[in-house]
């Protein structure tokens, strides 16, 4: 690895934190935690960098949170959130990032429509594949629960998705040797 | 350096970071198997009771949990709706005891620590391939960037503000990325041009 890989995976580890930054979007009052645009670093981390520096690059911010560090949205950061509700989520970052990175890497003249395609399945379905049972174990939750609870989420991360889309096909061509 | 750590000189303070790492593991891992509520409750009171004595406040203890009542408000009232209350509060209780556990640790604990710790533990995995040096660098970069990164937003989005395009995502994430790959080129050849080896 060259020194500008990693440079890089430290700059998508970081966008992801500054992704945290954004306001959170409260969308059904107190009833359920609000949407972060955090994940969108983990499809632009694997899409923008391929899977090698893509899934490090998250490795490293997953790293950091279960350090101690501040870094998830609403500040919270630390093991405990690893180990929480949603911490599968969270552990399956850089799985996702690899994966979105691995099919973007093999189909670099794709366009728009299929990187999106490709985000979807690693940032949403791979994601909720990991994070979903994982919720239903830790709150003794059942699957079905787990599972209509997350339907809330959709909607914003198919948002997210087309942003990423849109955002690494630009970047795949104004660095094509990114 | 951003950070949650909270300054005391405490038993828990001055314990290596490593050796409170697998403590903090093996509790959670004993939380975990047990299926008890009276022994769920101890432990979280047990727990608590190591705030005072790490020299923390049962006011940061709450803080701890905060973050996070909307989740638990949430579990509490779908398991006590499908199982019960006594199952609706040991789920609740056990994840409320794991997250205490996990804090205690980071809050009597410097990032600054933590890192040396786990680059230091890095050693063992060279032969995976895994380099030391370019891990501790990447961790210095990313938190270096973090604000950079904010900055950067700030004023791309003024910018775009005099073309009225400043709550256009894309209007403003794409020169984000743009300036921050840039960045990243120029970092990594100076980097390199200071003839940096690891």
């Amino acid at each position: 690895m060259t020194t500008k890989d990693t440079v890089y995976i430290a700059l998508f580890a970081a966008l992801t934190a500054a992704l945290g930054l954004m306001p959170p979007l409260h969308f059904a009052g107190a009833a359920l935690p609000p949407i972060s645009a955090q994940s969108m670093g983990v499809m632009l981390a694997g899409a923008a960098l391929g899977a090698k520096r893509g899934g490090l690059a998250l490795l490293l911010f997953i790293a950091l949170v279960a350090i101690g560090l501040p870094l998830l949205s609403g500040g919270r950061g630390g093991f405990g959130v690893l180990l929480g509700t949603s911490g599968g989520f969270l552990l399956s970052w850089p799985i996702c990032a690899a994966v979105i990175g691995y099919l973007a890497e093999r189909d670099r003249e794709g366009g728009a429509l299929k990187l999106g395609a490709y985000i979807a399945l690693g940032g949403i379905v791979l994601m909720y594949a990991v994070g979903i049972p994982w919720m239903a174990f830790i709150g003794k939750l059942g699957m079905a629960k787990s599972l209509s609870i997350m339907v809330a989420y959709i909607p914003g991360d198919l948002i997210k998705v087309v942003v990423a889309a849109i955002l690494a096909e630009n970047l795949r061509k104004a660095y094509p040797n990114l | 350096m951003l950070d949650l750590y909270s300054p005391g000189s405490s038993l828990l303070h001055r314990l290596p970071p490593a050796a409170k790492m697998l403590a903090m593991l093996l509790g959670a891992t004993l939380l975990f198997l047990n299926e008890s509520l009276p022994i769920t409750v101890a432990a979280t009171l047990g727990i608590l009771a190591l705030y005072p004595t790490a020299q923390l406040t049962l006011k940061q203890a709450f803080a701890q949990i905060r973050p996070l009542l909307i989740i638990f408000v949430l579990f509490f009232a779908v398991q006590w709706y499908f199982s019960g209350l006594e199952l609706a509060a040991y789920v609740v209780l056990r994840l409320a005891a794991l997250i205490l556990l996990a804090s205690l640790v980071t809050l009597t604990t410097q990032s600054s620590d933590m890192i040396d710790t786990m680059t230091r533990g890095l050693r063992y995995l060279k032969p995976l391939g895994v380099n030391p040096a370019k891990v501790s660098l990447a961790i210095s970069l990313a938190l270096r960037f973090i604000p950079v990164l904010a900055q950067i937003t700030r004023e791309v989005r003024e910018a775009q503000k005099t073309r009225g395009l400043e709550r256009s995502v894309i209007a403003v994430a794409m020169p984000l990325a743009i300036r921050a790959i840039k960045m990243a080129d120029e970092i990594s050849d100076a980097i390199d041009s200071r003839g940096y080896r690891s």
